[in-house]
This record gives C-alpha cells, structure tokens and sequence, in this order.
C-alpha cells in the first residue's frame, strides 16, 4: 500500500487547545478528524502535514439539536448521524438525500460535515446542501468567534474562509416556515464522486416561492451558487415549466470541466436536469407544510 | 510513540510512528493477518473492522487515533470454538471464494444484524456497498447475511 | 483448532461425489486464517518497492540513487546497471518477446519499473523511493494504436535489433479471404461496424507480490508468489536466473484473485529474486494498486473493424480486421502458435460459409499485457464482436435478434462441428438453451412490457448474446506454451486407511479446487470428500502442468484427476479379485467397492483393498504393492462451453444513467461436478461483465498519462449496481472428457458485455437512432450516443 511521509501527532483535549496548536505550529499543522480525505491524500504524497491535530476526542463538536428558530450542527457530526438524523430529515431533507449517496456506509461513519465542507472539493455534497439552505458556519480562531455565510465561505478548489489557526466549530440553519429540500445527484457507480449533483430549498408561502436556495456539486471549480436561478424563482408559483427555466440556467451558469466522468457539455445537461428535478422535489415537501401552517 | 490499543478485547501495546495506519498495526500483531488490504484510496473494503461496533476502513484510521477505543476483527467472531451465524451463514450459502474480501464483509454483516436483525436484500447490498468483491457478484453474500438474521431470529425465539 | 476440518453444516446432505458439496476450504476463510502473500513474514526479511517511470515515453539520462541509499533503514538500491551484471536486466515474455526488468536506456510506458529499493520495512522503502532522482528527456508518446504504424510515429522498441516499426508481431489470419469475398458478394445484406473492446484490467483483491528467500548456504532458492502456473513460472526463472530448476520451490498458498492478472511474470519478481540473491536474505516486495492497475498485465484492446451478411434469412459470412494494442512489450500468455489467442472463434455459434480474420499487434507506450480478466485466450473479445455484429444484423434486417440467431445456430447433428477457422466443436443443442433463457426471462412479457414503456417515454432494453467458446487448453499436437505442453498431471495416492490425497498442476484462486477435485475423486472411487486432501500450489509437491487459467482446471487437472482415479480403481480391481479369489472380469463396481456379480453380498470396500495393498497378504502377480497412480493428461481437444444470455437495462431519458435490471444466464458447461460452485463463478463472472460494459475502463491523455490509477477512477461494481442473478442450465456433455465435464470458469465474462450493450442499443435504436456504442457505457457516454455523437474511447 501507498504510506504517509512522516509527521508529528498529537491529541486536542479542548477546542481552545486545538486552536493553539494551530497557532502555534503554524502552516505545516493541519486538523484531521474522519480522515477519508486528508488520509488518502497523505498516502498519494498529495498532502505532507508535518503535524497533525486529532480532533476525535472533542465530543463537545458533535451534534445536531434545535435551538429556537435555528438547527445547530457540531463540525465533528459524522456523516452517518446526520443520515440518521429525524430532526433534520424532517426539516431539511435534503441531508439525508445527501448523505444516502456521499461515499459508502463505512466512510460514512468516520467522515464530518466540518471535514467535508472544509476539504472543499467542488464535488462535495454538503457543500451545495449548506449553500442551498443558505447555512451560516461558526468559526473559531484564538481572537474568538465569527460566522460566515455559505457564499463567502467556499473561496476557491480546496479553499475556505477558514485562515491559519482558526477551526470550524458548527453549521447553523434557520428555520423558517414552509420549507422543502431535496438534493439530486448521479455518479457513474455508487459511492463515486458527483458527475453533478443539485441541491435545491424552497420556502413557500401563500402558494408563491419566498426564498430559494439552488447550489451545485462538481460542476465548477467549487460549489456553483445559482443565484440568477434564485432571482428567477423568488417571488412566484412553483411549476414545472418555472422549474425547467431554471434548469436551463443552471446548465448555463455552471462551469464545469471534462474529465473522466463526463464533457462539459453532458455535465451542463445535467446540471440542468437535476436542478429541475431537486426544485421539483422540494416544492412536492414544500407545499404540505405550507398548507399544515 | 507508545499506543496501547485494545484489539478483540485483549490490550496491545507497541512503539509506533504516528504515521502508521491502523490496519498495519493489526496485522503486525500475532495471528492477525486475517484483516486484508486492497488498494491505496479507501475504496475497497477489504480492511474493514469494526471501532466501538461500527464498520470502519482501517486503511484509512492511523493506530494513534484508536487509543480508548474497541477494535474488534475477523479473528474475534469464533468463540470457544463457535462460529458466529455470519461465519456460518457465509459457509452454508457459499458466500466467499478467494476469501479475501471475506473478513471486511463478515465484519460489515455482522455490525449490521447488529443494528438491523431483520435486513431486506436492498439494506443488504447497501451496507456492503463499501466493499468490492470479484468473486462471487453478491448474490450469494446477500443469500448468506439473511440466512444469518434468519438463524438469530429462530435463535432468539428459543431463548 | 483443525484448520481444515469439515465444517458442521445446517444442510445434512453430503454428496459423495457430484453435488452441492459445501466447500472444504471456506473454515480458514471465514476465520481469517488463510495465507495470503502479504502474510508471510521471515525471519530477516526485508522489504522492497519500486520506483516508477512517471513518462510514458523518455531517455534516460540519469540516475542518482546516493540520497536513498543514505536514507534510513535502506539496504540497497538496484537499478538496471546492477542487473546487467547479473544478466537480468531484460527477462524474456510468454510471447518471445523481451522485457525490461528496470528500465536501462529508455521508459516505454508511464509506470514503467525503473529503481528497486530494499529497506527494513514497507514505509521506509516507500519513503526511499522519493529520494531517487532521474533525470529523464521526454519523448513523443504512441498512445493511440491506430497511428502506432504511421510513418513518423516514434520507434519505440530502439532495443530489439532490427525492429523498425511499432509492429508487434506480424499480421496473423484465419479463415479463408477468398470464399468469405465470394459469400459476402452474393449476401442480401451486409453491415459494416466499427467495434472497440477497450482496455480494462482484472484488478483482483489481492495485489501481486513475491517473497524471495534464497539461502546462499544451500543454494536453495524458496519463492512465495500467488501466481496461476508455478510450474511453468519456475522452469522460467530456472532459465532466466541460471540456477538448477530442483533448487527452487515455488509454494503458492492463497491466493486473492487471479483472473489471469497472475499469470504473468513481472518485473517486481525478478527484482526479489536479484535482491534475495545478492543480499542473502528474504526480499518481499508487494505491489500497491496504482502499481497494479498501471503496469500489470492488463485485458483486451482490440481495435476491430467487421463485416457480416446474410443470405435467405441466416448468416453466412464475417470478416474481421483486428489492431491489438500490446503496449509496450509483447508479454500476453497464449498458446505459441497462436498469438492472436483464440481470437479466430469469432465464427461464433453459426453455421457461416465463409470467413476471415487478420489481427495485427501493436506496440504503444502503454503497460504491457492483453490477455488477461478471464478471456479464455482473446474469446472475450471474440464473442463480443460477433454477438455485437449479429445484433447489428438483426436491426438491420429489422428481424427479432434471437429469431436471427435461431435461424443461424449450428444444429446438433451437425456435431462435431468443423468451423470456417479450424475449429472443432465437440457437441451442443444452442436452440434449446436459448429456449430455457428466454423462458426464465419471459422473453415475450418483455417484449411487450417494453412497447408499453415506450409508449409512455421510458427507455427499456432486452439485449441477448450466445457464445460458444474454446477452453481446456490444450492438445500437445496444437498448442505449446514458450514450448511446454499443455498437459496437467495427477498423482493420487490411498492410504491404508483408505484416506487418499491427489495432487494436481492446477491451481485455485478462489474456484474451490479443494473441493470439487476431491468431489471426482469421490465420484470415481467412493472415498467421501473430507476424506480426500487436494494438494497444489507447491511447485515440490505436485505434478508438472500449466496451471488455472483459460478455463482450463476441470477440462485438463479434472480430467486427469479422473483418469488417475480410475487407473487406481483399475488397481483396487485387481486386488479386490485376489481377496475375493476370483476373476476380475467377474467383479463389477458400485460406488466404493468390487462386488462378485452374481454375488453381490460378497464385496471389498475401497477402505479394505487399500490396507490390503499395503499389508503382508498376497497381491496380484502383476502389481506393486500400495495403492497410487500417475496419470499426464493430454486433452483431445477442448472443450466448448456455451451459454445464452438476456440482460435487461432500463435508462433514466434525461440523465442517461444504465440500470441493469435483471440478468438471465443459461450456461451449458456439460456435466457439473459441484453446480453450488458452478453458479458461484456464473455469478462473478457476470458481476465483472457488467463492470466492463458499463463503468470499467483504463484511459490514457494524450502524453501516455494514466487515467485511471487507483480504484477512485477505475471503478469496479459494488452491490448495487448487480442484480440478483437468474441463472439456468442444459446439459450437454462434452464427449471426449472423462466427465463430460467442459469447464466455466470464463464464460459468464465472455458472454454479458455483448448482452448488457445489445440491451442499451434495444432501448435506444427506435426512439433515439442509436446503432452502436462502445464500452463503457458510462451515463456521458450513453447521453452522447443519444444525441448522435457516440464516440470510441479515446
């Protein structure tokens, strides 16, 4: 098998005490919790830390509970418990959409949401899942804590907000009345990256869209935040033909490179189809809240 | 470093670089070979085990990180001579051939019973979806797996 | 704990012979307890591993090894310069070609062995490797085999004497041009199809690898290697390494795969041998899967271009034009008088007048191999061509693709069948086991249940393929490999017991050898199979033969095992008379004892003539004593499997995503000796066929750089993507094998890509055009077909 080149490993007891090392070892100290990418790139020699900071201990990190009109997530929730999550399947479906198709069921048990979102690969599911819901992250540095918006948080390929010495400590999510999620995506097998995937939120009320959230996976150098789509959709019914018009932007707005999963212009295509099918979703979950409330 | 792990409930301590991965670890200890390896990107199951009863792949875990918890591989499913209904399931429906994806799958089943005692097919083949095999095309792992939940399932109804 | 021990089973039945007999060697298995490569260790032993050319085509211009060598905890780096010295820079291929052990002058292909290290431990020497420093000047790379013949294309084999061109091996025919021309000018119809099996890789679980530990002491050189052919392998390395063949012991144990990737020698191989040679201790050097898929023996690559015709409504003739991408070695395993493998069967399953078939092979700077992934010696891509072309036919013809093939099988009295290309089909009934396919498929629900979806938009298709193939390799007259016959050897031996081991040339992989080879010892001489110890892999230990692969174990070790057995029961006669004091032609036998005819209380039991061969009791005149035999089986001819074969795929209109739906396979593999195993190598055989039709596939950029490196890229189904398959038999025995036995190993992979992509062409030919399309049909690949843009892979 491929190995690691060298390193020097410790164990944070506390978040502030990960948050000092940090600052302390500087450039060469990178955080590692699941692993499943960080790893597998150390091996391939694609990634050479001199030291890594073991997260796993901070319990502290991992949840997902409600707290007044928002759902708060900690970094280290692993993949599985955000797919066996009710809370959130039943505010955000679109997590466990997600999550049913990101990776494979063992991955899943070591993998996080802070780790997925700040590994930042255009592919990553929850990355177009947080910008759809619009989500806000919590980061921590040794100057204390800021929040920063999906939108500005994916800067570039493998690049976040997140600066030297800082660490991502939580996901929030506003609840809002009348929402429905749904995220879309089709892999060449399972467990594959996204040839493209959609995630897709809606809030509804009095039968015409309110807010909307459309992002995409793997069709861009990061996740494609749709807004043109958005400002299309605010402000009207939901239909299928709104919908398909979407998609048609969605196709047009994305930009994503050939390689071995598909051409551009199958990747535009689909970029589209899915849009329309998340949007599709989402409003079907929609509406009957809508109507409860 | 010193690590202290502790592998199908019995402790092994060892001087280790940090950088060594779990699945080295175990099969440098005696008489645990049985956890295979297959490739270099985490994708092919082969060196599942199971941390704190859940199915990990231990490519991809450095040993420094299982300190306080419960490894548990292939070897630990016999006990004082019997087989788990997994083993025997894999046996009676002719679920392995080279057998070298067999302990990961073995591993995966039986933390799935675990959690799941009454499995269909689709659970079935979705919880082994993380692990390859050449050999056998599934069928007859799925087969074995529910004639597993089925043996428990007569077995709890006669205790 | 008795490692091999006969499992409690829930099932009471336990054939004594033919049967769903459980499988003896599944108790080390599922304990975890096999002995796999990687689990060996030796005292002292050290580790290798190989630094890789990250060119696909470039001089050498320098190597500095003195960082490395500084490193800690390594002993030693190798490169070519050293194996000059040890005349083991160059090995010779299976196809009397030459291949570089670590690159000297020149890398031919991206991942090309250039430096062997030897260090401590795994880590230490993985580290190593990036401390080696080689200048390199790269070259312009071949990487499409069309252009390898262009004029201003590269030379890339500059080390053979007298090679001016990227030509591998010359232009081999079969058929006959002339008579096929003539058919095809007074066919009613001909169509002409463009055809590309592309490269993909058998990508076992296990890696290869070898332990090397010669003893300078002795001289003795021991080998630990999961390779398919020991015996073949040592007489090689005897050659090769200039040491005495009964010096060297190659001992396989477990094996994770094979699936002709193990067939092979590799450079690694050679390495560890140097190493351990010049070092005194064992060397272990196993290969990482980038290792594996980018520069191990890989399948398939042909490039082929076919016509075929009609005439009244049957086929008549097909014409073959074939480019065979070798890449940059010729290393493919073949029989030596057919390099193009057994490609010339892609007559098919038809009663053709005429055909033709020329295949060329070609250099690239590519890995190395071709005949590998269960291929049955190139019928893989023999059968996918004809049945794709038969398919084509049909639509043409706008006749019902089974109907087409009905109309054109080889009837059964036309057995034993002499073929356009030579062949010699031994006995088939085709029509019946299309039949008892279409019947589990409900063919005709299908058919309507497809009109019904497409009146609605939704894309079904019901492909079918038939193949019949070759396999059991081979008689002694026709096929040699690097001169040796193609013969296996049996020794059985009974014990006073009555217990009884036979020892055998093949070599298992996974295909329960252990247990189907004692099941014919059972069927011939009634000793229960726990009672019956299968030895193999061990080069000091069994017969001479040419190992497992081309399906070959039950038609070849089988057949000898079944020979051997009734050479001992021939024996057990003899004795048996002696005991019973009367004539042998008076005994006759029922499963484990010689019975008087008319006197069938009055017997010896198989248990009871072995301890009488090894006692002091008076023996026939004409025998030694004890109770064994030898038997080198030289097959008469293969054997010809076949099978038919309906997919079902449904596609997602919008993202052209490919759902195999179900799978029915119906194989005729003559009498089976274990059907529990049969169907278990039925069912992994179809799981790689759907990998390769629709997600399998090894690519390259335009400078020779791999694309599919690692298991992220080359992607192998899991779960998921394989339905439960639904598998039917005929049996219609093989008339020149002990058992009727014909072997099955390869079938299922030889038959189901062409079934899988007949399928998707089903349910895209009427409401998208589509007419072709290449594998794998990966969901971009299909949207493209059905925008009318399919095109090759690279």
């Amino acid at each position: 098998m491929q190995t690691p080149a060298s390193f020097e490993y410790e164990r944070a007891t506390s978040v502030e005490g990960a948050i000092a090392s940090l600052q302390r070892l500087g450039f060469g100290a990178r955080i590692i919790a699941g692993g499943h990418s960080l790893l597998p790139m150390m091996k391939l020699r694609l990634a050479n830390p001199e030291h890594l900071i073991d997260i796993n201990d901070l319990k502290e990190l991992s949840y997902i509970r409600e707290e007044g009109d928002e759902i708060a997530i900690g970094a280290l929730t692993r993949h599985v418990d955000l797919l066996k999550s009710d809370l959130l399947a039943e505010r955000f479906p679109l997590f466990r959409d997600a999550e049913n198709v990101i990776a494979d069921p063992v991955v899943r048990n070591r993998g996080t949401i802070g780790g997925s979102l700040c590994q930042a690969d255009a592919a990553e599911d929850l990355s177009a899942v947080c910008s759809a819901v619009k989500a806000h992250v919590v980061i921590r540095g040794t100057g204390g804590e800021r929040v920063v918006g999906m939108e500005d948080f994916h800067i570039g390929p493998y690049t976040t907000a997140v600066g030297e010495g800082e660490m991502l400590t939580e996901i929030r999510l506003s609840l809002r009345p009348g929402g429905g999620s749904a995220h879309e995506k089709v892999e060449r097998r399972a467990g594959d990256w996204a040839i493209a995937a959609a995630s897709a939120a809606v809030w509804i009320e009095d039968g015409r869209i309110a807010d909307v959230g459309v992002a995409l996976s793997a069709v861009g150098p990061t996740t494609i935040h749709l807004s043109r789509a958005e400002e299309l959709l605010r402000g009207k019914a939901p239909s299928e033909e709104l919908f398909a018009q979407a998609g048609e932007i969605a196709a047009a707005d994305c930009s994503p490179s050939a390689d071995g999963r598909g051409p551009i212009d199958y990747k535009r295509h689909l970029a589209g189809v899915l849009t329309t099918r998340a949007l599709l979703r989402a409003a079907a979950r929609a509406l009957p809240q809508e109507a409860r409330s | 470093m010193n690590v202290s792990i502790s592998i199908n409930g019995a402790k092994v301590s060892r001087e280790i670089e940090p950088r060594q991965l779990l699945v080295h670890f175990i099969r440098e200890t005696p008489d645990l070979t049985g956890t295979h390896w297959g490739c270099d990107t985490s994708n092919c199951g082969a060196c599942v085990v199971q941390m704190d009863g859940e199915p990990v792949k231990s490519c991809t875990i450095l040993a420094a990180m299982c300190e306080g918890h419960e490894i548990r591989t292939v070897e630990s499913l016999e006990v004082d001579g019997r087989l788990d209904p997994v083993q025997m399931g894999f046996h009676e429906r002719h679920a392995l051939q080279c057998g070298f994806c067999t302990p990961g799958m073995l591993m995966t089943a039986r933390a799935l019973l675990d959690e799941n005692p009454d499995p269909t097919d689709v659970e079935i083949r979705t919880a082994i979806s993380g692990a390859i095999c050449r050999c056998t095309g599934y069928v007859n792992i799925v087969s074995a797996v529910r004639w597993a939940a089925e043996y428990e399932a007569a077995a709890r109804l006669e205790a | 704990m008795a490692m091999v021990e006969n499992l409690p089973s829930a099932q009471t039945e336990r054939p004594i012979g033919f049967g769903r007999l459980k499988r003896k060697e599944d108790a080390r298995f599922i304990r975890g307890k096999g002995t796999y490569l990687d689990d060996v260790r030796l005292p002292g032993m050290l580790y290798g591993a190989i630094l890789r050319s990250p060119y696909a085509h470039a001089r050498i211009l320098s190597i500095d090894t003195s960082k490395a060598l500084a490193a800690p905890n390594v002993a030693a780096v190798v490169t070519a310069k050293d194996l000059e010295m040890l005349g083991l820079a160059w090995m010779p291929t299976i196809s009397y070609d030459t291949q570089a052990v670590l690159a000297g002058d020149k890398v031919r292909f991206q991942g090309q062995e250039v430096a062997f290290v030897i260090a401590t431990d795994e880590y230490s020497a993985n580290d190593a490797l990036q401390l080696i420093d080689v200048e390199y000047e790269p070259l312009p790379a071949i990487v499409n085999a069309r252009k390898a013949l262009d004029p201003d294309a590269p030379l890339i084999r500059d080390d053979k004497v007298g090679q001016r061109d990227n030509l591998a091996s010359p232009t081999w025919e079969a058929g006959d041009q002339a008579a096929a021309d003539r058919v095809f000018a007074e066919a009613d119809t001909v169509v002409t199809r463009d055809i590309i099996y592309p490269r993909c890789h058998p990508a076992p679980l296990e890696t290869c690898g070898m332990i090397a530990d010669f003893n300078p002491e002795t001289g003795q050189l021991d080998i630990y290697n999961g390779n398919q052919a020991p015996h073949a392998h040592r007489t090689v390395y005897a050659h090769v390494a200039g040491l005495p063949e009964h010096m060297i012991r190659i001992m396989c144990q477990d094996i994770g795969g094979g699936f002709g990737n193990k067939v092979p020698i590799y450079p690694g191989y050679v390495c560890a041998i140097a190493g351990s040679i010049v070092a005194g201790v064992p060397v272990k050097w196993v290969e990482n899967r980038t290792e594996n898929l980018t520069s191990t023996g890989f399948a398939r690559d042909y490039i082929m271009r076919s016509e075929i015709c009609a005439k009244n409504g049957k086929i008549t003739g097909l014409r073959v034009d074939v480019i065979a991408d070798h890449g940059a070695f010729d290393s493919t395993a073949q029989p030596t008088k057919f390099p193009a493998g057994f490609f010339h069967i892609v007559c098919g399953s038809y009663d053709l007048e005429a055909s033709h078939v020329k295949v060329k092979a070609v250099y690239t700077n590519k890995a190395p191999g071709g005949v590998a992934y269960r291929c049955s010696f190139r019928i893989t891509e023999a059968v996918y061509l004809v049945e794709r072309m038969v398919d084509a036919l049909a639509l043409e013809m706008k006749v019902d693709p089974i109907e087409l093939r009905m109309s054109s099988f080889i009837a059964p009295e036309q057995f034993p069948y002499q073929t356009t290309t030579g062949w010699t089909y031994d006995s088939g009934n085709y029509a019946e086991t299309m039949r008892v396919a279409m019947d589990i498929a409900g063919y005709e629900g299908l058919r309507r249940e497809q009109a019904e979806k497409r009146a609605r938009g939704e894309l079904m298709g019901i492909g079918v393929s038939f193949f019949t193939e070759g396999v059991g390799a081979g008689p002694r007259k026709h096929m040699d490999i690097l001169g040796l016959a193609m013969n296996d050897g049996a020794d059985l031996r009974v014990h006073p017991s009555g217990k009884a081991v036979v020892s055998i040339s093949a070599q298992t992989q996974g295909q329960g050898h252990e247990t189907t080879f004692a099941q014919i010892v059972a069927e011939e001489l009634g000793i229960p199979p726990e009672d019956v110890e299968v030895r193999h892999g061990d080069t000091d230990r069994s017969p001479y033969g040419l190992g497992t692969y081309g399906s070959r174990s039950t038609p070849v070790s089988g057949a000898a095992v079944a020979v051997v057995s009734r050479k001992v029961r021939d024996k057990a006669r003899l004795i048996a008379a002696t005991m019973l004091e009367t004539r042998p032609e008076d005994l006759a036998w029922e499963k484990g004892r010689w019975y008087v005819k008319g006197d069938p209380e009055k017997g010896a039991m198989i248990e009871e003539i072995a301890l009488r061969a090894y006692s002091g009791d008076p023996m026939p005149a004409e025998l030694e004593g004890g109770l064994d035999a030898q038997v080198i089986y030289d097959p008469p001819n293969l054997t010809y499997p076949y099978g038919a074969y309906i997919a079902v795929v449904d596609i997602d209109p919008d993202t052209a995503h490919v759902t195999v739906r179900r799978f029915i396979a119906v194989d005729d593999c003559g009498v089976r000796i274990n059907p529990m195993i049969v169907d278990g190598q039925i069912h992994g055989g179809l799981a790689e066929g759907i990998g390769i039709a629709l997600m399998e596939v090894i690519t390259f950029d335009e400078e020779g750089n791999c694309l599919n490196s690692s298991f992220m890229d080359y992607l192998i189904p899991t779960a998921l993507e394989c339905p439960e398959f639904e598998l039917g038999e005929t049996v219609t025995p093989c008339p020149h094998h002990p058992l009727g036995a014909k072997g099955v190993g390869e079938s299922p992979n030889v038959g189901s890509p062409p079934a899988i992509v007949n399928a998707i062409i089903d349910a895209l030919y009427e409401t998208h055009g589509v007419d072709h399309i290449d594998m794998p049909c990966t969901p971009a690949r299909v949207w493209a077909a059905m925008q009318g843009r399919a095109e090759p892979p690279q």
